[in-house]
């Protein structure tokens, strides 16, 4: 039976097969142990930086493999068949990596991109506050100057790799007067004066990826760690989130792909009534549904990826649908999935109770699906004006 | 360093199926792999290369479509690889392999450390590593389940299981290690590694590429004879012992006295 055919490259292909070898190799054997223990997977880490996975948009002169979006949405789809919670961990790092690759200079690329890439070191992104989530603009960090210092005092919240990364991408405000160019980004590593971190958070999924407050108490910081002009800051952060939304929309992908694989396999197998319960229309409907909206979903991240692989510029409202749409379908997916296999699917013995709670995390982090909304419709709102 | 190791091109043990009557394998449709304990032979060779420098070269006897499991090494890091192709080594048993892969190896230069996994999984003999060491005329360990480097780079100190035990052996290369599959874990392929060995140029070595004579290669120079093969049939006496756990030991107890085993 013929499946969507999506054209990959032969080095496109490469990426999803090794990607999807690490999944069921490495992954799917530990991911209910990590899921109970909370523990940080750093041999999976290594794994995917033996595969060079880490370089993967990273450009090739500072030890990447030179691809874009759309390899990266490849990769983390694969991932995320086998586990999100350690996908989540793995897309941290670009997603500390970006800004640098995008607004570094020469030198900041020289001295942070080889390591990113080969994934000797993680990189970090820190923007969420306790008081500002969906409203980044309400962020306190401040950032001062002082000498040939920045000086950097606030607590990030709830970032992705906190304690574990070694170098962090963070938005700072530097004049608070300024609005939207009152704030800048700056890279600060782990080892800091003044930087340390909070305690490890205890969460209803994602469980294996560490969730920890960035403290920053006089955080003294040389001068050239400042990234692109000052002001720029969320500019930055926005640019760095468009360019990533299509990855979390890939990770949906992946996800409602495990839990429909789950489903399947597992409604052939259970027989009530004396047939198999994939003989019943209530649940062929249910899979039907599942299995089209997961195709949907990923051949609208393959379309937004592929778009702004070519080079378009403003791309933030076709890159919130391809965060929007995919993550709405893996939430939908994962507890359909888990509603297949009834009881069994509630219990820890089967994976998709797993699956449903990390799915949640889909809709809410990197913009929740209302803040996607809100960037597409008043596109649209633009969009049309013009017309 | 001068490493080879030394893999095998299989059956997939997942997909392969017997045929009944004529006891062989239904080898049409049936994907290959490389023999599993070979990925451990594999990371034991590159483990060596990381730590000591040098050059990992895999070889392998087979068809051409061997050249596959070659790209795979590669993929995990092996510099390059060779596929020792001939008509004329068709039906070689393992005396007839051991003497094909010596030539190659030969051919390649002086080896410092030849690593081979325990066993292939088709054939199940354990005989190429160590009759591959006799050929070459070097020490051999086999069973390793860990292996470390001795001080200076001279040689490695290797736990080798037995049926008894272990034993621990230090050895000076060059050698022939044959590994079990607790050694180590083999790496993850790179896409580095991946691209690169899409493109390598994998040689194909006759057997006049490799000056081998004839009378000792393929079936000529195999004295091993297959009569028949079959798979096992399970005849012996079974039962079930039902009940709670000691109403079952109680049971077990009586049939064992019964048989005069205790």
């Amino acid at each position: 039976m013929a499946n969507v055919n999506y054209f990959l490259s032969e080095e496109q292909q490469m990426i999803v097969d090794l990607a999807r070898q690490i999944a069921v190799e490495k992954i799917i054997p530990v991911r209910a142990r990590l899921d109970e223990t909370e523990e940080f997977p750093w041999d999976i880490m290594k794994d995917l930086a033996q595969a060079d996975l880490f370089g993967l948009y990273i450009p090739e002169e500072y030890g990447g493999l030179g691809g874009g979006c759309f390899e990266n949405c490849l990769a983390v789809e694969q991932l995320a068949y086998g586990c999100i919670a350690v996908t989540t961990t793995f897309a941290a790092s670009a997603l500390g990596g970006y800004p640098i690759v995008m607004f570094g200079t020469d030198d900041q690329k020289k001295k942070y991109l080889p390591d990113i890439a080969s994934g000797e070191r993680l990189a970090a992104f820190g923007l969420t506050e306790a008081g500002a989530g969906s409203d980044a603009a309400g962020i306190k960090t401040t950032a001062v100057e002082d000498g040939d210092y920045w000086v950097l005092n606030g607590t990030k919240q709830w970032i992705t790799s906190g304690g574990e990364a070694e170098i962090y991408t963070i938005i700072a405000l530097t004049d608070k007067n300024k609005g939207a160019r009152g704030a800048s980004a700056f890279i600060v590593e782990k080892g800091d004066e003044g930087f340390s971190f909070g305690k490890k958070e205890r969460k209803m999924g994602l469980r294996a990826s560490a969730t920890r407050e960035l403290i920053f108490n006089n955080c003294r910081i040389p001068k050239d760690r400042l990234l692109g002009r000052r002001g720029l800051g969320f500019i930055i952060a926005m640019r760095t989130l468009d360019l990533a939304r299509p990855g979390i929309g890939a990770i949906g992908v992946g996800l409602s792909q495990a839990a429909l694989d789950e489903s399947v396999t597992y409604a052939r197998q259970r027989v009530q009534f004396g047939q198999p319960i994939i003989s019943f229309q209530a649940v062929q409907h249910m899979l039907a549904d599942m299995a089209t909206q997961t195709e949907a979903a990923r051949a609208l991240v393959y379309a937004v990826a592929r778009t702004i692989d070519s080079g378009e510029k403003d791309i933030s409202k076709i890159s919130a649908m391809a965060k929007l749409f995919p993550t709405d379908v893996a939430m939908k997916v994962t507890t359909d999935a888990v509603q297949i296999l009834g009881g069994y699917g509630y219990m820890k013995d089967y994976p998709v109770e797993k699956m449903m709670r990390d799915a949640k995390i889909l809709q809410i982090y990197e913009g929740t699906n209302q803040i996607q909304r809100n960037v597409i419709g008043q596109a649209l709102n633009k969009e049309y004006a013009r017309r | 360093m001068n490493i080879v190791v030394c893999i095998k091109q299989v059956p997939d043990a997942e997909s392969v199926k017997w045929d009944r009557k004529t006891g062989t394998l239904i080898r049409d449709g049936v994907k290959s792999v490389i023999n599993p304990f070979d990925y451990h032979a594999i990371e034991a060779a590159l483990t060596l290369k990381d730590k000591l420098g040098g050059k990992v070269t895999a070889v392998t006897m087979g068809p051409p479509q061997a050249q596959d499991a070659i790209r795979e090494a590669m993929s995990m890091g092996v510099d390059e690889g060779v596929v020792v192709s001939d008509r004329a080594f068709a039906g070689a048993d393992t005396l007839a392999t051991t003497y094909t892969l010596s030539k190659a190896i030969r051919k390649l230069g002086d080896v410092d450390a030849v690593f081979c996994g325990k066993q292939a999984i088709d054939g199940d003999t354990a005989q190429v590593g160590p009759g591959l060491a006799v050929r070459l005329g070097l020490p051999c360990v086999t069973y390793a389940s860990h292996m470390e480097i001795l001080h200076g780079g001279k040689g490695l100190r290797i736990r080798r299981m037995s049926e008894s035990g272990f034993d621990v052996v230090e050895v000076e290369f060059p050698v022939v290690v044959t590994v079990l599959s607790s050694l180590n874990v083999p790496r993850v392929p790179s896409l580095k590694g991946k691209m690169r060995a899409k493109k390598a140029d994998i040689p194909l070595w006759s057997a006049a590429d490799i000056e081998a004579s004839p009378e000792k290669i393929g079936l000529s120079g195999s004295p091993t004879k297959v009569y028949s093969t079959f798979i096992p049939t399970f005849e012996a006496k079974r039962e079930f012992i039902e009940g709670e756990p000691e109403e079952q030991a109680g049971a077990l107890v009586e049939r064992l006295k019964e048989a005069g085993i205790i």
